[in-house]
C-alpha cells in the first residue's frame, strides 16, 4: 500500500523536485558564502524547512544577535502558512496523528499547491500519497540546501549575485498574488509602507516598523478592505 | 554570533515555523468556526507580506551611485515578464538568477 502510493506521488512532485534543488542550491551556497558548512544547511532544511525564511536567516545568521526579532520575522514571514492550515483543517482530519502532525510541519508554499490540486489515483491510499507529497518535498529540499552548500566551496565560477534567488523568489509569489483583483490593495500597502520604513527609519528597525506599520493598517483598514463579504 | 547563538536563533525560526504552521489546527479544532477578523486577515496579510519582502530585498541597492540599481531592475523585469508569460518557477527564478548573476559579472562588472 505504502509502496503504491509512492510511487503515485513521486511523477506528481516533479515539478517541486527542479525547484526546491535549485533553490536549495542556491540557499546551500549563500549559507557557505556567510561562512556556515553544511551542518547548518543541514539543521535549517530539516527544521525550518521554510524557503522564505531560510533565506532571511542567511542574512540573520551575520547580523547581531536578535533572538526575539528572528522570533517575530519568522512568525509574520511565514503568517501565510497558517491560513494553507485553515483551509486544510477539513482534508487532514481523518489523518492519524503522526502523518498528520508531520504534514502540518510539512506545509510549504509548493507543498500546499500540490495537495490542493491533486487527489489520490483510483486504489491508492490518499492518506499515504499526501504523505508521501510532503515528504519527498522535505527530501529534495534537504538535498538541494545539502548539495549547494558542498558544491559552494568548489564552485568554478564565481556565485556573487546568487541571493537574487531570494528577490525572484518572492518576486514571483508577489506576483502570483497580484493577479487576484482583492490582493492588490493589501501588496501596495505593503511595498509603498516598507519603502517609507527604509528611507525614514535607522537601518536596524526598519523592518520591524514596516511589520507593525502594515498589520496596523490593514486592521485599521479593515472596513474598507474587508468590506464586501463572500 | 557564536555557534550557540546561530542555534538558538535558528531554533527560534524554526520554532516560530512550527508554531504558525500548527496554529490553526490547535484553535480551530474540528468544527469550531473560524471569526471573521481571522478570515480577513488570511485574505490580505500575505499579499502585503510578501510586498514587505520584496522591497527589502532591495534595501542595499543604491540609486546614487554606479550601477544605480539598473541590473536589480533588468533582473526583476525578466523574472516578471517570463513568469508571466510561462508560469514557470525554473524558468523565472532559476533563469532570472543566472541572468542577474551575468549582469552584475559581466555587464555591470
Amino acid at each position: 500500500m505504502k509502496k503504491k502510493a509512492l510511487k503515485a506521488a513521486f511523477p506528481k512532485t516533479m515539478p517541486v523536485l527542479m525547484g526546491y534543488l535549485f533553490l536549495g542550491l542556491a540557499f546551500g551556497v549563500l549559507l557557505r558564502e556567510k561562512g556556515y558548512g553544511w551542518g547548518w544547511a543541514l539543521l535549517m532544511s530539516v527544521t525550518i524547512f521554510s524557503g522564505s525564511l531560510q533565506f532571511f536567516a542567511t542574512e540573520l545568521v551575520v547580523a547581531s544577535f536578535q533572538p526575539i526579532t528572528a522570533f517575530f520575522m519568522g512568525l509574520l514571514i511565514n503568517a501565510r502558512y497558517a491560513f494553507y492550515g485553515l483551509s486544510m483543517l477539513e482534508p487532514f482530519r481523518q489523518i492519524d496523528k503522526r502523518k498528520k502532525g508531520y504534514m502540518i510541519f510539512g506545509l510549504t508554499d509548493e507543498t500546499y499547491a500540490l495537495l490542493c490540486s491533486t487527489k489520490a489515483p483510483e486504489g491508492v491510499d490518499q492518506t499515504w500519497y499526501s504523505f508521501f507529497i510532503v515528504l519527498l518535498d522535505h527530501c529534495y529540499w534537504i538535498m538541494g540546501s545539502l548539495l549547494g552548500n558542498l558544491l559552494g566551496q568548489v564552485l568554478p565560477f564565481s556565485s556573487q549575485g546568487i541571493e537574487f534567488a531570494m528577490t525572484a523568489l518572492f518576486l514571483v509569489i508577489f506576483v502570483d498574488q497580484l493577479m487576484v483583483r482583492e490582493n492588490r490593495a493589501p501588496g501596495a500597502i505593503g511595498v509603498v509602507l516598507t519603502l517609507i520604513c527604509l528611507i525614514a527609519l535607522p537601518r536596524d528597525y526598519f523592518l520591524v516598523g514596516a511589520m507593525v506599520g502594515i498589520l496596523l493598517s490593514l486592521i485599521l483598514l479593515k472596513p474598507v478592505l474587508g468590506g464586501r463579504k463572500q | 554570533m557564536t555557534g550557540v547563538q546561530v542555534l538558538i536563533t535558528v531554533l527560534m525560526l524554526s520554532g516560530a515555523t512550527i508554531l504558525i504552521r500548527f496554529l490553526p489546527f490547535f484553535l480551530f479544532p474540528s468544527g469550531k468556526e473560524i471569526p471573521h477578523a481571522v478570515l480577513y486577515l488570511g485574505k490580505v496579510l500575505p499579499a502585503a507580506v510578501m510586498g514587505m519582502l520584496v522591497v527589502y530585498c532591495f534595501k542595499d541597492v543604491s540609486l546614487l551611485s554606479w550601477s544605480y540599481g539598473m541590473p536589480e531592475a533588468i533582473g526583476c523585469l525578466f523574472v516578471i515578464i517570463s513568469y508571466l508569460k510561462w508560469k514557470n518557477l525554473l524558468i523565472s527564478i532559476g533563469g532570472g538568477t543566472a541572468f542577474y548573476m551575468i549582469l552584475v559579472q559581466v555587464i555591470f562588472g
